[in-house]
């Protein structure tokens, strides 16, 4: 039984959409219990792998009794088991969002939703842990059909439309990250990845593995939105529903950060990337620094506050993408902490863009008036969130970037250092614009009807729905403990997981 | 002659370019579906090709035959893979379309120039 535990983490989910797609259809009583039911199970289950890695080292399950390289590994390395474990939570607490605005926005269709939702965080569970690089392939394609079908599920015309398009960009994604797997097989003869990168040691001046090389690249560049192939992102994510982007949007791109670390240190080896093909290697990191400064003012320019965002986590996968190439083990650290830091944050914000939509019904910044008398819990935990993102010392997110900005140095890349504080810059005044709307009274111009308003309305307190509450609370507490604990994340956990990369 | 002898693989990157230039090129979102159906095919001929040999047999050993040659048989791995790709191929289709429906359902119409003007006039 014990041994069986990373199949469970994902079989939980999977049999908890099941569930809910029949019970669901019965009575809509049934959503509620059976999605929190299995991620709660599965977040169990992942923490015990966790500390399982962590006391006895890294240890793979082989599926099915078939012995790789021909059967499926799941590989449990202290990197993939921290991330399985930031997968599982993240998404428990974008669960706890996700139920309240999902059942307000279309009560019919919520079994439907959250039996894709439930498919979307096995398939990324999965993702994270397979030892297989075809069957790394499928669940990409698992997590993205999900996703499509998820951001499709929103109102009106833009929301298929901007599916329409992630479906095409992804297919083409995917199908270059395909046809880089064909090519590493023509030469390897095996899919299992620990085969691949033995097998690779002697071929690194071949043109068929460079070619492979570059395809799966540009395949995870698209999928993760970096800089000029993000095209489709901003829309998709935000005419999703809030539901769908708040799961979505945390953790879709990290994972697919953490695909391209796995693949680059676990596959190709750093001698391949570093050694031998070093002038790509700058030439990412100065597209990385540009994509960040782009993503960074084309968000200052955004007047909704889900669609800012986007432009947030596009410049963020710049710094995790430049992170990686920078090639020194502090952009590394940095990287991997900030793959964390920002899975948090960004579920934070879309959490408190949820809220918003919950109560006021707009995320328009300039309709975002006097929130914090009326919902001062949800604009605590925004601004713990924005704090942590500018990068403000007891907070996660400075600690990650102090990383990234150490290894800026320490590769002589200053576009990059600059690029980041330029990006710290960028969020403070996008964080206090908002701010600043929600601090705002409602009328500008009439400064003596909104005094003699505020008298009569001082009833008009309502703070999030009581189940959003749990997981507003758990991300701030999230952030804050990552900060202040951030010396033992970075030497238990993700020094660690460098070690074993 | 060796590159002719070879020509499955130049098929497969024509037929990808085909694919490629229609999903990119193309306004109507059929087409731009079908262009997809085209690339996702021509990276299914490749793989076939990696398994295949000329005058190879098919994978299945006789228990009669004593000794197996691995030369002489066809590769399945890839076969079996493609498999497996031609269902998320499908699967992707299957979803694209319905999307292009719920697209048509709300603008009238599965054509992207005309969808954004549309979609403009919305937002006025």
């Amino acid at each position: 039984m014990n041994s069986n535990i990373p199949v469970l983490v994902l079989a939980s989910p999977l049999l908890g959409a099941l569930a809910v797609n029949l019970l669901g259809k019965i009575s809509k009583k049934h959503v509620t219990p059976w999605t929190l039911g299995s991620l709660v199970l599965s977040a169990a289950g992942s923490y015990v792998v966790l500390a399982k890695v962590l006391r006895h080292g890294t240890f793979t399950y082989t599926v099915g009794g078939w012995n790789p390289p021909y059967g499926i590994q799941l590989v449990l390395d202290p990197l993939s088991a921290i991330m399985l474990a930031v997968v599982s939570t993240v998404a428990l607490i974008a669960t706890g969002v996700a139920l309240p605005s999902i059942k307000k926005e279309m009560l019919n269709r919520s079994h439907l939703f959250f039996s894709l939702y439930l498919i979307l965080v096995s398939g990324m569970m999965g993702l994270v842990i397979t030892g297989d690089a075809f069957n790394l392939y499928v669940l990409l394609e698992i997590v993205s059909i999900t996703s499509y079908g998820l951001i499709a599920m929103g109102k009106g015309g833009r929301a298929p439309l901007a599916s329409f398009n992630y479906i095409i960009m992804g297919t083409i994604g995917a199908c270059f990250y395909l046809l880089g797997v064909g090519y590493l097989y023509l030469m390897t003869g095996t899919l299992n990845m620990e085969d691949i990168a033995s097998s690779l040691s002697g071929l690194y001046g071949s043109p068929t593995v460079a070619a492979a090389f570059c395809f799966i690249m540009i395949g995870l560049l698209i999928k993760m939105g970096f800089f000029p192939l993000h095209g489709w992102l901003p829309n998709a994510y935000s005419y999703a529903p809030v539901g769908a982007s708040v799961l979505i949007a945390p953790l879709m791109t990290k994972i697919t950060v953490y695909l391209m670390i796995r693949i680059l240190f676990r596959i190709f080896t750093p001698d391949f990337i570093f050694a031998a093909h070093s002038g790509i290697r700058h030439l990412v990191v100065w597209v990385a620094a540009l994509g960040v400064i782009a993503a960074s003012v084309i968000a200052l320019n955004q007047k909704n506050f889900v669609r800012m965002l986007t432009y947030v986590i596009i410049a963020e996968v710049g710094y995790m993408v430049g992170g990686i190439w920078l090639g020194n083990t502090e952009g590394l650290t940095g990287t991997i902490f900030h793959i964390i830091n920002d899975a948090f944050m960004t579920v934070c914000f879309f959490s408190v863009a949820a809220a918003l939509l919950y109560r006021v019904g707009t995320t328009r910044i300039e309709n975002l008036h006097r929130l914090f008398e009326k919902m001062p819990l949800t604009m605590a935990v925004l601004v713990v969130g924005a704090l942590s993102v500018v990068g403000v010392p007891p907070l996660c997110g400075f600690f990650s970037k102090w990383y990234l900005l150490l290894g800026g140095f320490a590769a002589h890349h200053y576009g990059f250092v600059i690029a980041l504080i330029f990006s710290s810059a960028a969020n403070a005044v996008l964080f206090f614009r908002v701010l600043e709307a929600a601090f705002s009274k409602d009328e500008m111009t009439q400064p003596e009807d909104a005094h003699a308003e505020e008298g009569g309305e001082a009833s008009g307190r309502e703070d999030a729905p009581a189940f959003m509450i749990p997981s507003l609370v758990a991300v701030a507490v999230a952030l804050i403990l990552l900060g202040l604990n951030a010396q033992t994340v970075v030497s238990q956990l993700v020094q660690r997981a460098i070690l074993n990369l | 002659m060796d590159i002719i002898s070879k020509y499955n693989y130049i098929i497969y990157i024509i037929l990808m370019m085909i694919g490629f230039y229609t999903m990119i090129r193309k306004n109507n979102m059929v087409k731009k579906l079908i262009g997809m159906n085209i690339f996702q095919t021509a990276i299914i001929l490749f793989y076939i090709s990696i398994g295949a040999k000329r005058g190879g047999a098919i994978p299945v050993v006789d228990p009669a035959i004593a000794e197996v040659v691995a030369r002489d048989i066809v590769n399945p791995l890839p076969h079996v893979l493609m498999l497996t790709a031609i269902v998320v191929s499908v699967s992707v289709t299957g979803v694209a379309l319905a999307t292009m429906l719920k697209i048509y359902k709300a603008y009238g119409s599965i054509d992207e120039d005309q969808i954004l003007e549309r979609v403009k006039q919305h937002e006025l």
